[in-house]
């Protein structure tokens, strides 16, 4: 009844492939644009929007990266730290040799770094698969870990071993740096990731997308049907690190400030493929529940007592906080274990009968 | 569904509403303590956050606060983490608050370039980027009492009181095991300076923090290297390993000299006997025997306001490293007050409070502190100011000075430090300084 398709008739191709093409998602994608471009920046403080908002939406991305090869191309890959890594340190040696160069234009670049380091580590994917693929790119995540410690020309040799983000500015506006205010950064992230996030959906809806597709649910027979393995394998590779090599450039020059390279452990590698676990593997929307879920939960909950007005110690805080939210992953999974995307069509399918469910 | 739009909508309510209702309160001192007591680091870290609160617990239970305004502490958990130490700082910045103490390399070096801009002065005692000791380049950072490069150049100094000079360090060999992270690597440059100057030879092992309960390999090499003297810069479980790996393979623990941080009782414990001779720098007394510490046990850890497990630990040393650290906090907060003549201080003023620290031997005598620690002075020019140090040595049961105070090598650190901060400044570009030294 809420979420009827019946009357809304497709009249024309470009109705027919349009990225929603019902109504109402329409009127709930411009409501949550609305939410986020406007409501979110006016009512938060910098504790939501720097604390919150920019790292999900940061998360969110590299959790898009990630969902693209794990979930639409079937590659399993823990290397997900390691190209946020090269992003980051890519940026940074790019707007540290060319200063004048336009700040937003440097950390896209920063992903054809980490791009051209996916394709490497991707190669073995066209001789192995599953685990023995995850061992793979861990020797990517152990590289990569040892190079931006040992390798003094990646943090230009700076006494403290960490990369240190510069003051850049667009159009006089303070972008990157300390005299950023996190509405300006929040902004550049928030249209960063909506950019990506449709130019990934249009992506993964073409030709490129079905072909991953077809190597996930079955690489011998999208073979014989004509699939190039080399270019598709390594496709997939490619746009998945680069949108994780932009998602680790904005980690640094948008979110921390400076970085040093255990920011970039395969901690994060683990918590970005829970994210596409929980959020749902092949579904870019669970990709923003799962990094919602994985970043944002906690928050919360080691806000709760406060709120409650009960006086806890911080580490017991901390502590409940992981057990609790342990427990609702496990929970989760139990309760539907194609993530919380699934959850969400299922919620559909139930307003789209309600209130007659036969 | 409802599941979702539940945790939703309670997320959105918790996240909008705390923050604004801060606003209207009470006169109050609020000093948030960024702490950890979770995860890998969490052996330092709680002795150290037990003697920070516990220090102004005191001051609020026994004297009412600092010039008769209640100081508001509120720990938050950062895990040694830097995510964490963002959300943290966000959390208490909306509070007012007048000093960050982030006991983190990581998390100090992202608030270093914040705290000109939120102009809220960060005070990172002995640890940080020792080029923040340059005041003129860094007015919201301090570093007192002594930095790294300080702390490096007093083990040489020591070491080379042991063999009878400086001069007969020339082919000595000289080991340097450290965390392999920004904290750990940086007195390098200085040993690689000094092993030019005086001729030894140095050998670097790098500890990677996943690694850190994971070094007998690393301790092969040390055994088949064999150096004369062992030099730590650990923290963490990374020390309790070193310690017991070096009593492992039989090296000399007199000889094994570890950094301030390197220095808690729990590092030295778990290697039981074998871990007896082993040195460390220190920067404040140890024991429970100041009045100041006794009433930290009468007022706060008797009436169960303190964390501490149990009484023994109060005078433990990283336990004291945290009520220095506080001593320092309220000591610049009585100083901004006198410089302002309000009680009811800022941000601003703490900073100034900070610029003008001088804490005299009569005045650690007069907060119950006397010889705790060697007495200090921060001026606009120095941050940091170089004091002295002295060394210890574990008897099995408790660390025992075997040294008098002594200085660090200031005239080859302090050139170093101005032209790190030169650098950094060329690097990072920070706003130019625009407060007055006054």
């Amino acid at each position: 009844m809420l979420y009827r398709e019946a009357g809304q008739f497709k009249t024309s191709y470009a109705a027919d492939q349009a990225i929603f093409p019902l109504i109402e998602d329409r009127i709930g994608m411009l409501a949550t644009l609305l939410v986020a471009g406007a409501v979110i920046p006016a009512i938060g403080g910098d504790f939501l929007l720097n604390g919150v908002m920019i790292p999900f939406l940061i998360f969110a991305l590299a959790a898009v990266g990630l969902n693209i090869l794990v979930g639409y191309a079937g590659q399993l890959s823990l290397g997900t730290g390691a190209f946020m890594g090269v992003g980051a340190y890519a940026c940074y040696k790019l707007t540290t040799q060319f200063p004048d160069v336009n700040i937003v234009l440097v950390i896209v670049c920063a992903g054809f770094f980490s791009a051209a380091a996916g394709v490497a580590f991707g190669l073995p994917s066209l001789r192995i698969k599953g685990f023995y693929l995850v061992v793979a790119t861990l020797a990517a995540q152990f590289f990569f870990e040892w190079a931006f410690i040992r390798i003094g020309w990646l943090y230009n040799y700076n006494a403290s071993g960490a990369i240190e983000v510069p003051g850049r500015e667009m159009l006089g506006i303070a972008i990157t740096g300390p005299a950023a205010t996190s509405t300006t950064r929040y902004y550049l992230v928030l249209a960063i990731v909506i950019v990506m996030t449709w130019l990934a959906s249009n992506l993964i809806r073409g030709r490129y997308g079905r072909a991953w597709m077809m190597v996930r649910d079955m690489d011998i027979a999208a073979e014989l049907m004509g699939v190039r393995m080399l270019r598709t394998k390594l496709l997939a590779f490619a746009v998945s690190s680069f949108y994780c090599g932009v998602a680790g450039a904005m980690m640094v020059f948008l979110w921390y400030g400076s970085a040093e390279p255990s920011a970039f452990s395969i901690r994060v590698s683990f918590q970005v493929l829970f994210m596409v676990i929980i959020g749902g593997m092949g579904s870019l929307l669970g990709s923003f529940f799962g990094a919602a879920f994985i970043w944002a939960l906690p928050i919360l909950l080691r806000l709760m007592p406060e709120l409650l007005g009960l006086r806890i110690g911080s580490q017991t805080v901390d502590q409940i906080s992981q057990m609790v939210s342990g427990a609702l992953i496990i929970l989760f999974l139990i309760v539907e274990p194609h993530g919380l995307a699934r959850l969400w069509s299922l919620a559909k399918q139930k307003l789209r009968v309600w209130p007659f469910p036969y | 569904m409802n599941r979702q739009s539940l945790s939703l909508a309670a997320f959105i309510v918790a996240v909008a509403l705390p923050l604004p209702a801060d606003d209207a309160k009470a006169e109050s001192l609020y000093v948030p303590l960024l702490t950890y007591r979770t995860g890998a680091f969490a052996g330092s870290g709680i002795p150290v956050a037990n003697g920070m609160h516990d220090y102004l617990t005191m001051l609020n239970e026994r004297d009412g606060g600092i010039g008769g305004v209640k100081i508001e502490i509120e720990e938050c958990e950062t895990g040694y983490t830097a995510e964490k130490g963002v959300e943290c700082y966000e959390k208490t910045k909306a509070k007012k608050p007048l000093v960050y103490n982030p006991y983190s390399t990581a998390i100090t070096l992202q608030l270093i370039p914040k705290a000109p801009v939120d102009k809220v002065p960060l005070l990172s005692m002995a640890y940080g980027l020792s080029a923040s000791a340059v005041g003129k380049n860094f007015a919201w950072v301090f570093n007192p009492p002594t930095t790294y490069w300080d702390g490096t150049s007093a083990i040489i100094k020591h070491i080379a009181e042991q063999e009878g000079g400086l001069d007969k360090l020339q082919g000595k060999k000289i080991g340097f095991i450290h965390l392999d992270a920004g904290y750990g690597k940086e007195p390098i440059p200085l040993l690689e300076q000094f092993k030019s100057k005086y001729g030894f030879e140095l050998f670097l092992y790098p500890v990677p923090p996943k690694e850190m309960q994971n070094q007998s390999s690393i301790w092969l090499n040390v055994q088949r290297d064999n150096p004369d003297y062992m030099i730590m810069w650990g923290w963490g479980a990374m020390n309790p390993t070193a310690i017991k790996e070096a009593a492992n393979i039989g090296f000399p623990m007199n000889k094994f000299y570890g950094v301030w941080w390197s220095a808690g009782e729990d590092d030295a414990r778990p290697a039981g006997e074998g871990a007896i001779g082993y040195r460390t720098l220190n920067l404040n007394g140890t024991g429970a025997d100041y009045p100041a510490i006794k009433d930290i046990q009468r007022l706060v850890v008797d009436t169960g306001k303190s964390q501490v497990t149990s009484k023994g630990r109060v005078g433990e040393n990283l336990y004291n490293r945290g009520v220095m650290n506080s001593v320092l906090v309220a000591e610049a907060i009585r100083t901004a007050q006198k410089l302002t003549g309000k009680t009811a201080i800022d941000a601003t003023d703490m900073r100034r409070g900070l610029e003008h620290l001088e804490i005299t031997a009569e005045r650690l005598k007069e907060i119950g502190l006397e010889d705790f620690m060697a007495p200090m002075k921060v001026t606009c020019e120095d941050h940091n100011g170089h004091h002295a140090v002295y060394v210890q040595e574990w008897d099995g049961k408790q660390w025992k000075p075997i040294s008098n105070w002594f200085e660090p090598m200031k005239d080859v650190v302090r050139p170093m430090l101005e032209q790190a901060a030169a650098e950094y400044v060329a690097k990072s570009k920070p706003p130019e300084r625009t407060e007055s030294c006054d």
